[in-house]
């Protein structure tokens, strides 16, 4: 790095996510070993070359791709990088950059109402409670139809609690989210 | 008495309850007591982790903290993905004095860092090292195929004493079961966890794919211990036999089930009947 400036998302890459951009030398193993990596608009090395080149239009291409919402946190990437970085890591920090800017593509709208009422259930009562989960996240996406027939056979199944159980330390938790949330206001 | 903190986690409160009811079942059998920690919050899961890495650090901080101050130095998370996030938390915590700091002021608790965090295998095998191994009279006879998914093979100083490539952290239970852990090629690949909502064909090529392979080696059940690979490879499977994308039902079991049936204990007892999958029929002769 010596003698180049480190571009803002480089820095934040290394204090954030531990991760030194300039390190990758493209060997693919990320993608290689990536699941999810045939649903993204651009793979996991992409998006590491992308932010070593870190400049206005890479940004764009990074904050409005949809691949950083296709991450399972499998963690196999950064199980097989031969430099020891972690590329999911860098994806987190640009999701939650690009989720901070607000412009996310139509294709990954669901996967965000799915992390948001998810979150909003636990905010709510301390655990993630899955009958209002889903019923927030169809509101939230729009999808009614997807797994209506499978409610029916849960509860049959007994494996949905019908009151969602809300703990004493609610309050705790709701002011966890609170601090969480002014610490990523830009 | 042996007594262990538990951390069941909310899907072991619903979809995962099996797992819920065959550790504690197993738990009894080997007689350990599991202590729930008191006031436990969700770990945030991958929700917290792909929008706010703070929160995905605070609220697991707030349950080690619980943990402390309960007295609880070593506690069972046998969900694999709170686990992973419990003990990721942990480790950084250690690492960092820094997110110490920062964290005890976001939580308003204190924690010295004292709790360690096992997974179901690990718990399995410290059982079987206690005796368990001998009150598993039924032979269950059965060739299955261990699956670790992401979070039981995964994660760098979190699923320790393993081979992240070559996983067998489960076979000694296994075996110990009476089955045969055949040679396959999906141990550690991924169902697609999390996505099974939001991205679901996503999930359905993923699951397809690791039960595929299960087919292939000969195996009569699949066993994990995570219930988001239980829920993908057992919930979605109803999907892929109605698609006829494969060609019949697979069992898909806990490994704290599979060793609740060598115990002898009752499936219904396990959750056997509330899988999406039929899976009782695995037992010799039926119960």
């Amino acid at each position: 790095m010596s003698g180049t400036k480190e571009h803002a998302l480089a820095k934040a890459a290394r204090e954030t996510a531990g991760v030194v951009l300039s390190e990758c030398y493209q060997c693919g193993k990320c993608t290689a070993g990536c699941p999810m990596a045939r649903y993204m608009d651009l793979s996991p090395n992409q998006i590491m070359r992308l932010a070593q080149a870190g400049d206005d239009a890479a940004l764009e291409r990074l904050l409005g791709c949809e691949a950083l919402w296709y991450c399972a946190g499998c963690l196999t990437c950064a199980q097989r990088c031969p430099r020891q970085l972690d590329p999911a890591a860098v994806m987190d920090l640009l999701r939650e950059m690009a989720h901070r800017r607000g412009k996310i593509p139509a294709a990954a709208r669901k996967v965000l109402a799915f992390h948001k009422a998810f979150l909003a259930t636990v905010e709510h009562g301390g655990r993630m409670a899955e009958i209002p989960l889903v019923l927030r996240y169809k509101m939230k996406s729009l999808d009614f139809l997807g797994d209506a027939a499978l409610g029916p056979v849960m509860l049959a199944k007994r494996k949905l609690p019908l009151l969602p159980h809300c703990i004493r330390g609610r309050g705790e938790v709701r002011r966890i989210f609170k601090k969480c949330r002014e610490e990523h206001r830009p | 008495m042996k007594t262990l903190g538990y951390f069941p986690g909310c899907s072991l409160e619903g979809g995962g309850i099996e797992l819920d009811l065959s550790v504690r079942a197993i738990a009894k059998a080997a007689g350990v007591e599991l202590r729930e920690i008191e006031d436990w919050n969700c770990c945030g899961a991958s929700a917290a982790h792909s929008l706010n890495h703070s929160l995905a650090v605070a609220l697991p901080y707030r349950v080690l903290s619980l943990a402390e101050s309960q007295g609880l130095s070593e506690v069972l998370a046998p969900c694999a993905a709170c686990f992973s996030r419990l003990k990721g938390t942990q480790v950084r915590l250690t690492r960092s004095p820094e997110l110490s700091q920062r964290m005890q002021e976001v939580v308003q608790r204190p924690y010295q860092g004292g709790v360690r965090i096992i997974n179901i295998n690990e718990f399995m095998a410290s059982l079987l090292e206690a005796g368990l191994a001998q009150k598993l009279t039924r032979r269950l006879g059965l060739k299955v195929v261990a699956y670790y998914g992401c979070l039981l093979s995964r994660g760098q100083d979190i699923v320790t004493g393993d081979d992240a490539e070559d996983p067998k952290g489960m076979e000694a239970a296994i075996r110990a079961a009476g089955c045969e852990a055949l040679p396959w090629n999906s141990a550690n690949e991924c169902c697609g966890g999390g996505f099974s909502m939001s991205k679901t064909g996503a999930v359905l090529d993923l699951s397809q794919a690791v039960l595929d392979e299960a087919r292939a080696a000969g195996a009569d059940a699949v066993v994990t211990g995570c219930p988001m690979c239980h829920s993908n490879l057992d919930m979605r499977q109803l999907e892929l036999v109605k698609r006829r994308r494969v060609p019949g039902a697979l069992p898909i079991l806990y490994l704290s089930e599979l060793l609740g049936l060598a115990a002898g204990l009752e499936p219904v007892a396990l959750g056997l009947d509330r899988h999406f999958i039929e899976s009782r029929g695995l037992v010799r002769g039926g119960v």
